[in-house]
């Protein structure tokens, strides 16, 4: 069974992160220490709550530091989840403007209000539109329905680790993946289904390398 | 193509089970929290809503074990209310499992608890709820406490406060319709999401689908709530979006 650390920076609901995992066949640790995420097999970035600060706990746990030797160095499995996602940007508006983990290039900006599409934040089902295929998404067809909940984007420098797309008055990257970072702006613990098969096929990712 | 609406059951508690009342009142028991969590999983509603109604008015906290018991069951998003004074609040039930939390007396008795909220945890899981009574003169006044007290506030000032302190979303509740099945107060609902741009959802008088598509329509919220129509007839969500997609709206099936 993998051992799939959830790193706990103090922003959000672990819980029902944890529970989807232990369902997908994975074993969850919740944790902000060095030996569990050393000892990971995948790591996973939740997150709700704004950019500057989730940067600012992540850099007092010195978290930025052991995730980069354990994803960028050892090359672990890493999934960000919504603000997850956003932290591997070069930096976030959110706010303040803040530098990210900086491990995919492009900028974390608000959603902009546009026709149908004019209340912010994102809140609901929507359809995730694939533009490459990628092994999270295997067994998952484009334009299945997954739950949002942000008012911000990532918009991605780098073209060619685009997974997905989603229309919200404009359309925002909706996956992402470097290698094995793979990064969310959805809640796929949330999104029943296809969701659980997302979260199981990001266990499966090494596999398929 | 405009937003997915949802359609969201509201899950009301109170002395260890779920209950429904006419206008907050005359609560009837409807059966266990856990089962109909259970059963809404497995028909991979949109979202759930669940209220502590007693919370409140008998001056507790949320009950975490409760809403941590209930949440390892939800694999849908889950947003909770009923409750919470302070921020401690909040940040347990986020912990135990809550996607999203609903603030209601709080906002009204002490409002700074909506912005630290969201400077905290984001706007986007802080729900503000807003209970409204029509006047003889056809004017609204805003309720707290489970509807029993009245604030003489407006429910439009209110919304406008809710999403200035950092609110990410608004539940416009009619007193008068709740539990009726008359049908949603549309002025009520119209008024309030005409003065924000963050989502709106209508809840109070749901008892037929049409009900649901007048609001969509005429009320300008991205989602509709509804209680007394899935516990007393035999509609359900999953109808209810079937025959909303028939009407032209944009919804999950």
């Amino acid at each position: 069974m993998k051992n799939v650390a959830v790193i706990d920076y103090g922003m959000c609901n672990l819980d029902s992160i944890a529970r989807a995992i232990a369902l997908c066949g994975g074993n969850p640790v919740v944790t902000d220490k060095y030996r569990d995420i050393k000892q990971a097999d995948a790591i996973i970035l939740p997150g709700v709550g704004a950019f500057p600060k989730a940067m600012e706990n992540i850099k007092n746990k010195s978290l930025d530091k052991i995730l980069y030797e354990q994803v960028i160095e050892r090359n672990i499995p890493f999934l960000g989840i919504c603000l997850g996602m956003q932290l591997l940007a070069t930096k976030g508006w959110e706010i303040s403007e803040t530098e990210g983990l900086g491990w995919i290039s492009g900028e974390v900006k608000r959603l902009e209000p546009r026709g149908f599409d004019s209340r912010i934040p994102h809140v609901g089902w929507n359809e995730v539109h694939l533009v490459r295929e990628s092994p999270l998404f295997r067994n998952i067809p484009s334009g299945r329905d997954f739950y949002f909940v942000h008012s911000y984007h990532f918009c991605v420098m780098e073209v060619d680790v685009i997974v997905a797309r989603t229309i919200y008055g404009d359309d925002f990257v909706s996956a992402v993946q470097k290698g094995l970072i793979f990064g969310v702006q959805f809640h796929p613990e949330k999104s029943l289904r296809f969701g659980f098969q997302l979260i199981k096929n990001f266990l499966d990712a090494q596999d398929y390398q | 193509m405009p937003t997915k609406i949802r359609i969201i059951p509201i899950l009301l508690y109170k002395d260890f089970g779920l209950v429904k009342g006419v206008q907050f009142d005359s609560w009837r028991r409807v059966g266990s929290a856990m089962q109909a969590i259970k059963v809404y999983n497995l028909r991979e509603v949109d979202e759930l809503i669940f209220l502590d109604i007693t919370a409140t008015i008998q001056r507790r906290h949320p009950d975490f074990e409760i809403v941590d018991e209930l949440a390892d069951e939800c694999f849908v998003p889950f947003t909770v209310g009923g409750g919470i004074s302070d921020i401690d609040d909040v940040r347990n039930l986020l912990a135990v499992g809550a996607d999203k939390v609903v603030i209601n007396t709080a906002f009204i008795e002490n409002p700074d608890i909506v912005h630290k909220a969201a400077q905290k945890f984001g706007s986007q899981c802080v729900v503000v709820s807003i209970d409204a009574r029509r006047k003889h003169n056809g004017l609204y006044e805003v309720y707290t406490h489970s509807g029993t007290v009245n604030t003489g506030i407006d429910p439009v000032s209110a919304a406008i406060k809710a999403e200035k302190l950092g609110a990410g979303e608004i539940i416009i509740t009619s007193i008068d319709r709740d539990g009726t099945m008359m049908g949603y107060d549309i002025d009520l609902v119209r008024q309030v999401s005409e003065v924000v741009s963050i989502p709106v959802i209508a809840s109070g008088g749901a008892g037929n689908y049409e009900h649901m598509a007048q609001v969509l329509a005429e009320g300008g919220v991205s989602a509709v709530a509804a209680s007394s129509i899935f516990h007393f007839t035999h509609q359900t969500p999953l109808e209810a979006k079937h025959f909303l997609k028939t009407k032209g709206f944009n919804v999950r099936i």
